[in-house]
């Protein structure tokens, strides 16, 4: 039979009620069938990870189901933004050494989570990967079933190396046709969003298709799959093709295997995109699904700009940003933060010019960190206060008081718009 | 747990950090997280809800973060179901997870108005709504699920299946590497 990607990733994973994995000649699944799989990775961050353990304490296990495969990251409210924030690392960090983690990246080699996963090798191909964060769907860009749960859900896949999932309906959307200039992987999927609304592929797997995607680097893979979940989706998912065999080739950790999705696959709904029809997007507050062109934002002043996060904290994010600050000012009612995604990019953006590119433009450079995505610290906004952010939420009080507004865009437009100091395309401050 | 109260009344896309502010994620400590329960946008429900008061909302309750702290910030302040059109996927686990009472129930969402009083019976998945007068049917779990509540949550479901031997309890006995 004919299967989708996300059916026959979990199908090849699936366990027998005594927690075995199943031959894979009798593991076919269906939309809809609850299953259990066994995970080839479990994450946890410095939120998520404190509830995780004290469940994990109360299951009678002694030892996570394989040290290896379990992955903890400090990068929320990190380097530790007070006291309380130090005591609920300071708990990760002991259960890390307890358990003899070998993946438990504090600050100094830490990086923001789905940045961090990817680039270490630590996510590969045909993987089953289960983080206490939504946005482990990112890992999706390289072909593995990557989805968010809480902090119970990881608690008993890090004791049973397995855990239970509904397969879910497939919705495949397809783009075509050739980016137009400054736009990048975060407009396609804005775009998207506001195409199908944030409740739009709600319990179901996302296939991400078509020539633009094969097109795409992996960063702007990344980019893509990292939102599917701002759609509703449980996982993004992206065929593994050249693009990312080559981005595999120094790093992957194992072997993997390749899965294909089936062109005949039975699938919900198919959506056709012209990606040339798309200019840069700008997502207004406060869903994701409220977008619009950046040509057509209007007259908005704003006070910060924030480029970095699990969504656009990539090399090639920091190389667009670093191409419209350089020889350029930010606007003086501006505070622009950059946020590198991990110790490597920070590095590699430092080494390539990019640091020093945007400490002239008037712009500060930061440790990684998820901060102020989230409203925890390192650019917390005030009432009233305006910020265009490369990050993926932009919900009431995101990023700060309940009355401050987040404008979701891609790194062109939020460097374009430091400079401006109000919401333009990038062509605007070209000129 | 006396499932009758006044329904709390919201509209779609209820997000976690409406639910629990990420600023309060510095702790993990039920009673504190409750403390500031929907605090961005309904300043007064904490001081004004009562227990087993009801949580009535559209489309999508739930979504963003994956944070726990969510259904355990409601469960926590005594409210003692959620009632909506639909739910983000996560915050539904989460909440069958750690025994949030919820129910997938259009009918009611769309006539319960703030303050009505409702009446919930769990087993049957029942909504009585006693200001109205009318009773409602919520979507039914599949059996799996009924059979993970009414352990109490998943921890303990979980921790009866390793007690009896059908999951693996230390990486000894199990090993995940692939197959060659």
């Amino acid at each position: 039979m004919e299967h989708t990607l996300a059916e026959k990733l979990l199908a090849a994973r699936v366990c027998d009620k005594e927690g075995s994995p199943v031959p894979s000649e009798r593991s076919e699944v269906w939309p809809d069938d609850l299953v259990e799989v066994a995970v080839d990775v479990v994450l946890a961050n410095d939120i998520t990870a404190p509830i995780a353990i004290r469940e994990f304490e109360k299951l009678g296990t002694k030892r996570v189901f394989n040290p290896a495969r379990v992955v903890m990251v400090a990068d929320h409210f990190t380097p530790n933004k007070d006291i309380k924030s130090a005591e609920q690392c300071r708990l990760m960090r002991q259960f890390a050494r307890t358990q003899g983690l070998p993946h438990y990246f504090d600050v100094g080699r830490m990086g923001i989570e789905h940045v961090l996963l990817p680039e270490q090798g630590l996510v590969v191909p045909g993987d089953i990967v289960v983080g206490a964060d939504s946005h482990t769907c990112t890992y999706g860009a390289l072909g593995a079933f990557a989805t968010g749960m809480g902090s119970t859900d990881i608690a008993v896949a890090m004791a049973t190396g397995s855990i239970w999932m509904r397969v879910p309906k497939t919705i495949r959307i397809v783009y075509h046709g050739v980016l137009q200039p400054w736009v990048c992987g975060k407009d396609l999927i804005l775009y998207t969003i506001g195409q199908i609304g944030v409740s739009g592929a709600l319990y179901k797997a996302v296939e991400l298709t078509g020539s633009a995607i094969a097109d795409l680097s992996m960063d702007g893979r990344f980019t893509m799959a990292n939102m599917a979940v701002e759609a509703g989706a449980k996982v993004g998912l992206i065929s593994v093709d050249d693009t990312t065999h080559t981005y595999l080739d120094d790093r992957a950790l194992r072997p993997y295997r390749v899965y294909q999705t089936d062109d005949d696959a039975l699938c919900d709904q198919v959506v056709d995109i012209d990606v040339s029809q798309i200019e840069p997007q700008v997502a207004f507050p406060y869903l994701p699904e409220n977008v619009r062109s950046a040509s057509e934002a209007g007259d908005l002043q704003i006070d910060q700009v924030v480029i970095g996060s699990c969504t656009n904290g990539r090399l090639a994010d920091l190389h667009v940003a670093a191409k419209l600050l350089r020889g350029r000012q930010v606007h003086s009612n501006v505070r622009c933060i950059i946020i590198p995604g991990t110790q490597q990019i920070y590095l590699d953006a430092l080494r390539a010019g990019l640091v020093e590119t945007f400490l002239e433009a008037g712009a500060v450079v930061s440790t990684p960190t998820c901060g102020p995505c989230l409203g925890g610290h390192m650019g917390v906004l005030a009432a009233g206060e305006r910020a265009v952010s490369t990050t993926n939420r932009n919900f009431r009080g995101r990023m700060g008081h309940p009355d401050s507004e987040v404008y979701l865009a891609g790194p062109a437009v939020a460097a374009a718009s430091a400079v401006a100091g109000c919401i333009v395309p990038p062509e605007e401050v070209l000129s | 747990m006396k499932r009758q109260g006044c329904v709390w009344k919201y509209g779609d896309n209820v997000d976690t950090d409406a639910i629990i502010p990420a600023r309060y994620l510095n702790v993990s400590t039920p009673a504190e997280l409750a403390r500031h329960c929907m605090e961005d946008i309904d300043p007064s429900f904490t001081a004004k809800m009562k227990l087993g008061d009801v949580i009535v909302a559209g489309e999508n309750f739930g979504c963003g973060s994956s944070r726990e702290h969510a259904p355990l910030a409601i469960k926590e302040s005594g409210i003692s179901c959620v009632v909506a059109k639909t739910f983000a996927r996560i915050f539904y686990r989460n909440s069958i997870n750690i025994g949030l009472p919820i129910l997938e129930c259009p009918a009611v969402v769309d006539s319960a108005e703030q303050g009505h009083r409702l009446k919930i019976d769990l087993q049957m998945g029942q909504v009585h709504n006693l200001t109205t007068g009318l009773l409602y049917q919520a979507k039914p779990y599949p059996p799996f699920m009924v059979a993970l509540i009414d352990a109490g949550g998943l921890v303990p479901y979980t921790r009866k299946r390793i007690e009896a031997g059908l999951l693996p309890a230390s990486p000894s006995t199990f090993s995940r590497e692939r197959p060659p």
